[in-house]
């Protein structure tokens, strides 16, 4: 399934993730995933919330640089393997992975990951059964299988 | 020891009477050779003949770099272009470099000008002179070159870097006098006590550094880790490269070589002629120079004249050492950098904002150039490896626009301190 992702840029000194997760606090927006990629002078700080749009603004607004991408994310297996099988159908599809992060899940059976590739809609279809057998009901915008 | 004591030491009556003869001779042949000038002296209402002294020198309007990038390349020449056997280059504010043209007779000056500056600092036919300044389209290395050559000194022509091998020539070759940075100079000392060497080890006596501003606590740093005497150059290639006034053994300011440079100091705001004893900006003309002569040119650089009698015999003025700019140019390992050309590039790439700081701070003695840009949306990518590109593209972007390597740091929109409306360009940390 396909999702938006938020990523800020940070600065990489003390007390810049703290910032962000203030604002965020600050207007009672809950993270469902986060990752921090960094340099040695700055991070970009990637996270999943159930309000892409606007946490954008919020943060847009609080004068961080602010970009939504749109990602893949799917269930795997919570067991030895679960993600490998994936990724080498990807891998195998010639697709390039940019990034992968794991989710927050409901199950202890299940594991959700994010991932970034350069070919998101032939990703989606290759991982297809999985990650976009439930489609997003329309009326709430919820993600059936994800707990917000 | 003087290279040439009749200039050197002459009476000032005589050196005004001097001038006063070389500057209407000057007048009348830019007026007649250079469109520019004759233009200038028009607008100010003014005829060659009017000028008939050194005291009417204040009559003439000045001439500003601005004027030489209106004229590039060749605009301000006085002679044809056959007559022109080297050219020079600085880097100017826009990515265009200012050039200038000498004759063979210019040449000859400088060679004469800088073999006065290197006897002075104790140089002769015996001397090895290590030439560590840059060759090439920068006045110091070359301008050092001849002078060395009309002392009749051995020259090693090593140009700047590679501090080891530098090190090693100056111990094999036997090298006695050492000409770079003056930065340079504490970056080799510093590069033969790791190195395991001592001053006892070298057979050094004593260094001809400019080209960048220095202080007196650096002097005497490097003349304790070199165990050398520390001279003291000036020069701009606008006026001839270094060469223009240099330090004598009293090491109590600069002996303008006035009798082909006339200095002046003026209040860079009101361009009021100021008093010797008071700072202000340097305003110099060339008296004698054929290729390109500059009349009254505003070097930006603040300094102090003082034309007391010296103990070492000289009766040529002394400038004080550079206190400053009257602009916000930056020198970078003796590269001269503008806020406005890193504005340049960063709005050349388009997506990045035209916020921005240069922090400059010495590391090992060697000055280090970091440029902070503000992220934008438009720049922004949630991928390290395009950021890392974009960091990469700037860089190599201002390393070709300043001639020196920069470090590109990106920031968050807003970080850069924004004072009245207007950010603060330039933090200059190096304790110098």
């Amino acid at each position: 399934m396909i999702i938006q992702q938020i990523s800020v840029f940070v600065e990489n000194r003390p007390g810049t993730l703290a910032e962000v997760l203030g604002v965020l606090k600050e207007h009672a927006i809950n993270l469902r995933a986060l990752s921090v990629a960094d340099t040695a002078d700055f991070g970009i700080l990637r996270m999943i919330v159930n309000d892409p749009a606007k946490v954008e603004r919020i943060l847009r607004g609080a004068g961080y640089a602010v970009k939504a991408t749109p990602v893949l994310t799917m269930t795997v297996a919570d067991t030895p393997g679960g993600l490998l099988e994936k990724m080498e159908s990807l891998s195998a599809a010639g697709i390039n992975v940019e990034y992968v992060y794991a989710f927050a899940a409901t199950s202890a059976n299940e594991a959700r990951v994010v991932i970034k590739v350069d070919n998101l809609e032939r990703a989606a279809r290759i991982v297809n059964g999985d990650a976009t057998a439930a489609p997003v009901d329309a009326a709430t915008g919820d993600v059936p299988g994800f707990y917000w | 020891m003087y290279w040439n004591k009749p200039m050197e030491t002459m009476d000032r009556q005589q050196m005004a009477e001097l001038q006063s003869a070389r500057l209407i001779q000057q007048v009348r042949r830019v007026y007649r050779q250079v469109p520019f000038y004759r233009e200038s002296l028009q607008k100010a209402g003014l005829l060659p003949d009017e000028v008939g002294s050194i005291e009417d020198i204040g009559k003439l309007p000045f001439i500003t770099k601005q004027d030489m990038r209106d004229n590039y390349p060749y605009g301000l020449f006085a002679v044809p272009l056959a007559e022109i056997v080297r050219l020079h280059a600085s880097s100017g504010t826009t990515g265009k470099h200012t050039v200038v043209g000498y004759t063979s007779r210019d040449l000859g000056i400088w060679s004469e000008v800088m073999a006065r500056t290197l006897t002075a600092a104790g140089a002769s036919k015996q001397s090895f002179i290590q030439v560590a300044y840059g060759y090439g389209l920068f006045t110091g290395g070359l301008g050092v070159h001849y002078g060395a050559e009309a002392v009749g000194a051995s020259v090693i022509p090593v140009s700047s870097g590679n501090t080891q091998r530098q090190i090693m020539l100056m111990k094999d070759f036997g090298t006695t006098l050492l000409a770079c940075t003056p930065s340079y100079a504490l970056y080799i000392a510093e590069t033969m006590k790791e190195m395991g060497l001592s001053p006892q080890d070298l057979t050094l006596k004593a260094g001809v550094f400019g080209a960048e501003p220095w202080s007196e606590r650096m002097r005497g740093e490097i003349e304790k880790a070199l165990g050398i005497k520390a001279f003291d150059i000036y020069g701009l290639s606008e006026i001839i490269g270094p060469g223009v006034a240099s330090e004598c053994p009293c090491q109590n300011g600069l002996h303008i070589n006035e009798d082909h440079f006339y200095a002046e100091i003026i209040d860079p705001v009101s361009g009021q002629i100021l008093p010797h004893g008071e700072k202000g900006e340097l305003v110099l003309t060339t008296l004698t120079k054929e290729g390109m002569p500059m009349l009254r040119y505003r070097t930006r650089d603040l300094a102090v004249l003082d034309s007391a009698p010296c103990d070492c015999g000289r009766t040529l003025i002394r400038m004080s050492k550079v206190l400053g700019r009257s602009d916000d140019m930056l020198i970078i390992r003796g590269v001269n950098v503008f806020p406005s050309q890193v504005e340049s590039v960063l709005l050349g790439l388009g997506e990045t904002s035209p916020h921005y700081q240069l922090i400059v701070d010495r590391a090992d003695n060697l000055d280090n150039l970091t440029v902070l840009v503000e992220m934008t949306e438009n720049m922004f990518s949630d991928e390290i490896r395009r950021l890392e590109v974009l960091e990469h593209k700037i860089e190599a972007e201002l390393a070709s626009a300043l001639s020196v390597s920069a470090k590109v740091r990106l920031v968050s929109p807003k970080a850069i301190e924004r004072s009245e409306g207007k950010a603060k360009r330039v933090i200059d940390k190096r304790m110098i």
